[in-house]
């Protein structure tokens, strides 16, 4: 293939995926996934831990080769190793390690050195959150702090496109949102991101798109909204009662763990008629809650579905 | 940057990093010297002839394939290698960073081994020698290099690498004329040790400082030991891996 090396139309996907299969010996990781991602969009891998997520990353940044598929980013087979390639990348692993006993800046700046165009080494620092870490060495940081040093060093070759490996798997809540405002940051900036997270929330505040994948297979595709909204626009209700209580059977609500559970396409009636039986009968409603559909009951549905089809 | 200063530029950060760590440096130039006295102390006077040469390759080995071998190993099992494989940096020029430190902190030990052998114990330096010398140490770390890069594929993970090198390395050491007088060892096992590269650079070494040997330059050792590299080179291209293995 004679890809050109700077495809000037960007008709072209910067992630293009067909019939992609990946087997490590009789276990088959990745079982025929395609996706796409388009250039200066943030795409998301979202799915269960041993769900193909790493695999996959890591064909399109080419560590691992395919068994079977197609696979084209930045106009380049990955597995093909090129320069060119690499120097348009940046990657950020689930694990990685640098020399502990350099500095962060003398990491960023060796890395730099690698690239034809790379960023400013200052501003690349302040973007990864550590403009006042540049002289301390590695072995001092903290794991969050090494974590941004491998963001650091995925952004200093100016990469066109970013690869985000569970970039928040570990971190405490506010060091999360934090790294959110950052991504959230790169891709207002035109960066396209392609990350995999086994968070339902990572992935619906970033993603612009996102995959749920299980198993090796992708199960649905699309926007967080076109994803919840495919599984039909229902509302769900919730609420407690005391002890010995039950809610009408008409209503159709479920018990879970200690709380009734109902889904409905017409949350008006259905509270009418709920909260018209308890004033009637005086059974209290404990912690009513009305909610949408989140992704999370998406991500559920969908890998218990496919659970159930083994 | 072309590819050659990218190379000489990750030798020089091996080597700052290297220097930051000041325990561990010390110790890899104070190891050689401390085998060097207790086995002058062993083995009394005149041992210091040839324990000279010998603990300059003892310090050889342990800077370039010992070293090598165990550092590689635990950069690839922290992730190390495997980042700098997705970088653009050509994979040879990060190799040739880590193989280049390694040999200026030989050529150091070397250094050091033989100034203390001429201060301490009298052994001249054998100064006429000199371009021979550092043709000998040429092939003799390539070899050892290559061999390091090769082992270090072979070792699983970090923890095993100190006890699977040195299980390799240190029998050799005993029967090559490093640790131990060969010509006091079973024939059998004098004419064994001679397949395999570190007898003869060993050998090549001693007769530089004037014990056995022909004289001039010893064609069969460097031969012996350039065979041996450019298994060694096969070996690694067959071994080494840039993946940490889970």
């Amino acid at each position: 293939m004679t890809a050109p090396e700077r495809p000037g139309g960007e008709a072209h996907p910067v992630v293009e995926v067909r019939g992609l299969r990946k087997s490590y010996g009789t276990l088959e990781a990745v079982r025929g996934v395609d996706l796409h991602v388009d250039r200066g969009e943030v795409f998301a891998l979202l799915g269960p831990n041993g769900a193909g997520k790493t695999t996959i990353v890591e064909i399109l940044e080419g560590h691992r080769e395919r068994t079977a598929g197609e696979v084209i980013v930045l106009g380049h087979d990955p597995q093909r190793h090129e320069r060119t390639f690499r120097e348009r990348i940046g990657i950020v692993l689930q694990q990685t390690g640098v020399d502990e006993y350099l500095t962060v800046r003398e990491v960023v700046e060796m890395v730099a050195g690698y690239y034809p165009h790379p960023r400013d080494v200052d501003e690349t620092l302040a973007t990864a959150g550590l403009a006042d870490l540049g002289s301390r060495r590695i072995r001092k940081l903290s794991g969050g702090q090494k974590r941004r040093v491998d963001l650091a060093v995925a952004l200093v070759g100016g990469p066109e496109l970013l690869f985000l490996d569970e970039p928040t798997t570990g971190f405490d809540p506010s060091a999360r949102r934090q790294a959110w405002d950052t991504i959230r940051g790169l891709a207002a900036g035109g960066a396209t991101i392609f990350l995999t997270t086994h968070f339902m929330d990572e992935a619906h505040v970033l993603a612009d798109r996102l995959a749920i994948i299980a198993e090796g297979q992708i199960l649905a595709a699309g926007t967080a909204d076109e994803l919840i909204g495919a599984r039909s626009a229902t509302s769900r209700i919730r609420f407690r009662l005391r002890d010995g209580m039950a809610p009408p059977d008409d209503l159709g609500a479920t018990r879970s763990v200690d709380a009734w559970e109902l889904e409905t396409d017409r949350p008006a009636a259905v509270l009418h008629r709920l909260t018209g039986w308890s004033m009637e009968v005086g059974a209290e409603l404990l912690d009513l809650e009305v909610s949408r559909r989140s992704l999370e009951d998406v991500y559920l549905q969908l890998t218990a579905e496919e659970a159930g089809l083994e | 940057m072309t590819d050659l200063a990218l190379a000489v530029r990750q030798i020089r950060y091996e080597n700052r990093a290297f220097w930051r760590n000041p325990p561990a440096a010390f110790f890899t130039f104070a190891f050689p010297l401390v085998f060097m006295v207790v086995f002058n102390v062993l083995f009394g006077e005149g041992a210091a002839r040839f324990f000279t040469p010998a603990i300059i390759v003892f310090g050889v080995v342990t800077a370039t394939f010992t070293n090598i071998a165990m550092t590689v190993a635990i950069a690839r099992d922290d992730g190390v290698l495997k980042r700098m494989r997705g970088t653009p940096l050509p994979p040879w020029a990060y190799l040739a960073g880590r193989v280049g430190h390694a040999v200026l902190v030989a050529l150091l030990l070397v250094a050091i081994v033989a100034v203390a052998g001429w201060l301490v114990y009298g052994v001249e330096i054998p100064w006429g020698e000199l371009p021979v010398i550092v043709l000998v140490l040429a092939v003799a770390a390539a070899t050892l290099s290559a061999w390091g890069l090769a082992v270090s594929g072979l070792v699983p993970n970090a923890d095993a690498a100190p006890a699977m090198v040195n299980a390799i390395v240190l029998p050799v050491l005993f029967v090559s004329n490093v640790f131990f007088q060969m010509d006091q060892a079973p024939e059998w096992l004098d004419t064994a040790s001679r397949v395999q590269p570190i007898r003869h650079f060993a050998d090549a070494m001693l007769a530089l400082y004037g014990i056995g040997g022909a004289g001039g330059v010893p064609w069969l050792e460097l031969g012996v030991m350039a065979a041996w590299g450019v298994a060694g080179v096969l070996a690694a291209l067959r071994f080494f891996s840039w993946e940490p293995r889970r």
